[in-house]
């Protein structure tokens, strides 16, 4: 019977079905960082358990570390609370002798950026973290599920995760993307047609040849925010690209594994009769940046919209959600995006913060002045080793000739829980994945873009078209 | 309670709470200042904190404006433990602490036409009923609960029914799997471990299939 590459990582990782009826998956590689981590390992040491393979595993610390004065290590986290969660990380990981890449390390960064960076994010591969963004590593042909503390414990304690088989869903991206659009403008398209619960219960295959030009950092993004349309996972096929970026990473396979591996996984992708449960396409030709504007990510727009009014939609609970947002975004019905000034502007998060992104937005800001009207303007790199390379290649000179700060690795302001956060009423354009209400900050309003635009905004001081910006 | 501290769900009498709002995303159910801890409990205080409160708030934060028109500082709702919700609950972030939070408030079981996935399982994990119901029914609750009156419901698990005073009931289906862990709060480590044996044979023989899975050493 035809399988989707969905159905072939399932099959291969099957271990049976419990007494119980719940079925086990077999986890490859656990991902681990201080916020959802502690109860866990606490539960594994109230109940006298172990882990049950070590070298499945990989910590680093990301959530709510500083991205400034990191001379002074953890003593100088001024938070008390956050200074706790990473000293536990720390003593949790040498105590239960967990791989990990600590605040020193330069390898440290967010979690989704280090795995595919180290090679830790395999295709064929089973992946979990107690993050929702674990959906990214689907970029490389791996099923990649973010859970629950619970669950963490679980897979450290039985290496399994109990699972019920999703449906598959295809997402086909047609057409060619416009010069200045990226993976970024593609997702929120995305999310904007299918709605935040478009797939929620199916696993998305993303295929289509916008998705076979595109590079790893942009099939991350994609894959990335498939949460955000409420999917179980994001997938995309193996292809020459996914493997030419994992060779030679530390824990890629070498020698003659490495030519075994290769084999294997070209044999992973979806056969071309397989069926899927349910077919969307989104066809990206002559698409116009795209930025959200409301308090979900599908709440999107075109960069030269007029923001929506509740009477739009026919939906009564979506208008009321629509009407809700303008309040809390304090936007009205009919007016432009570009005639709002801006606040501050964010460059990073797993979504936005890998070598590609950056590259994008120095382009952009290369010889230009961020706005006297913006408070502040953040870049903050996915990982020590893409500050290191943008550092080589001179863009950390670019943006802060420009006038943007250049910060140390981590989450920062995509969830704000360190001191990089917005105050209440300020505006942000954002390259992260959630505009949710106060994500960034107590009451702070966000608006979801691409990092071009992210940085053409910073330089005008408000919401703007990035294509405005090329010669 | 199991033994192993594990809440149960078996039949549970309260008074519903309508939040009238779609996309509840779990940022708003626990905002991310309150994830710094590093326990499982502590979290109830904090709530919607967003919502609940006026003024912004941290950890061990006393003071508190409280913002009067929200629905659980409603004195009518004060004490529900049954959350009446719009679709697509729990959206978002995969932090448990979401659902640690609700149940520590006390609430036991949340009514909404349709959960994200991975809220829906971390309910399953920790005893907090999800019930996923028709909108139509979700829109009639909606309309009873927002009388004068609070409204008492009953939320039976074991003959997957609700009902209430003025006489209305329904059925309401759930997969068994998840109804059973809900009932019997199952230590699931122990349950998986029976299989030990299963999962070391299912190791070495992908091991085999795969070895550069585990080879890896960075
Ligand atoms: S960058 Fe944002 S979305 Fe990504 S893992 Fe960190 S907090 Fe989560």
């Amino acid at each position: 019977m035809p399988r989707t590459l969905y159905d072939k990582i399932w099959d291969e990782h099957y271990v049976g079905t419990r007494d119980d009826g719940l079925d086990l998956l077999y986890v490859d590689r656990h991902l681990l960082h201080e916020v959802t981590s502690p109860q866990a390992f606490e539960g594994l040491t109230l109940a006298s358990r172990k882990p049950w393979r070590l070298d499945a595993n990989l910590a680093t610390v990301d959530h709510s570390i500083p991205t400034s004065n990191r001379s002074s290590g953890v003593d100088g986290i001024e938070d008390s609370i956050a200074r706790e969660q990473v000293i536990v990380l720390n003593e949790n990981c040498k105590s239960f002798d967990i791989h990990y890449f600590n605040m020193h390390d330069h390898r440290q960064g967010i979690v989704h950026v280090v795995g595919p960076e180290q090679g830790a994010t395999l295709p064929g591969m089973t992946i979990v973290c107690g993050d929702s963004h674990t959906s990214t590593h689907g970029a490389f042909g791996a099923l990649a599920h973010g859970i629950g503390t619970t669950e963490v414990e679980h897979v450290l304690a039985t290496q399994c995760l109990i699972q019920q088989k999703s449906s598959n869903m295809c997402v086909e991206i047609q057409g060619s993307l416009p010069p200045w659009c990226s993976a970024k403008d593609v997702v929120l398209a995305l999310i904007r047609k299918i709605g935040t619960a478009g797939a929620t219960g199916h696993t998305i295959e993303y295929c289509g040849e916008v998705v076979s030009k595109m590079s790893m950092e942009g099939r991350m993004t994609i894959c990335n925010m498939s949460i955000e349309a409420g999917a179980r996972a994001g997938l995309m096929g193996i292809d020459d690209t996914t493997i030419e970026y994992i060779e030679g990473r530390p824990f890629a396979p070498t020698g003659q594994l490495w030519h075994e591996a290769v084999d294997c996984w070209r044999t992973l992708n979806t056969d071309s009769d397989a069926s899927f449960a349910r077919r969307t396409t989104l066809d990206v030709t002559d698409m116009p940046p795209q930025v959200s504007w409301g308090t979900n990510p599908e709440l999107v727009i075109d960069i030269d919209d007029a923001v929506p009014a509740p009477d739009d939609f026919a939906d009564s609970a979506k208008a009321e959600t629509v009407e809700r947002a303008l309040d809390y975004m304090d936007l009205t019905p009919g007016m432009r995006l570009a005639d709002v000034a801006l606040d501050t502007v964010f460059i990073g998060s797993c979504t936005n913060a890998r070598i590609e992104d950056l590259r994008q937005a120095a382009t952009i800001a290369k010889g230009r002045r961020v706005s006297q009207s913006i408070k502040y303007a953040l870049v903050v790199p996915g990982s020590g080793l893409v500050k290191k390379q943008a550092e080589n290649e001179g863009l950390h000179e670019i943006f802060m000739e420009a006038g943007f700060q250049w910060r140390e690795p981590g989450c920062s302001m995509c969830l704000a829980m360190n001191n990089d956060k917005l105050l209440p009423g300020e505006r942000c354009a954002s390259t992260s994945n959630r505009n949710f209400e106060g994500r960034q900050g107590h009451l702070g309003r966000t608006h979801l873009v691409s990092p071009a635009t992210a940085a053409a905004s910073a330089i005008a001081g408000r919401l703007v078209d990035v294509r405005e910006y090329i010669e | 309670m199991t033994s192993k501290g594990i809440q149960t769900f078996q039949r549970h009498q309260g008074t519903v709470a309508p939040l009238d709002r779609a996309n509840v995303d779990t940022d708003q159910i626990i905002p991310k200042q309150f994830l710094k801890s590093v326990k499982k409990t502590g979290f109830g205080v904090n709530l919607f904190d967003a919502w609940r409160f006026l003024d912004e708030g941290e950890i061990g934060k006393q003071e508190r404006q409280e913002n009067p028109d929200f629905v659980l500082n409603d004195s009518r709702y004060r004490n529900a433990t049954i959350l009446l919700a719009r679709r697509n609950f729990g959206c978002g972030s995969s932090r448990e602490h979401a659902v640690w939070a609700l149940l520590q408030f006390g609430f036991r079981c949340v009514l909404a036409p349709s959960f994200a996935d991975i809220f829906h399982n971390n309910c399953i994990s920790n005893g907090l009923l999800p019930v996923v119901m028709d909108e139509v029914w979700i829109d009639q609750i909606f309309e009873d609960a927002t009388q004068d009156e609070p409204l008492t419901m009953t939320v039976d698990l074991q003959e997957q029914r609700i009902s209430y005073a003025g006489g209305n009931a329904t059925h309401f289906s759930i997969d068994p799997k998840a109804r059973r862990r809900l009932m019997e709060g199952m230590d699931e480590i122990a349950l998986t471990l029976r299989h030990e044996e299963q999962v070391r044979s299912f190791e070495k023989e992908h091991r085999q299939r795969m070895p550069w899975l585990f080879s890896s050493t960075g």
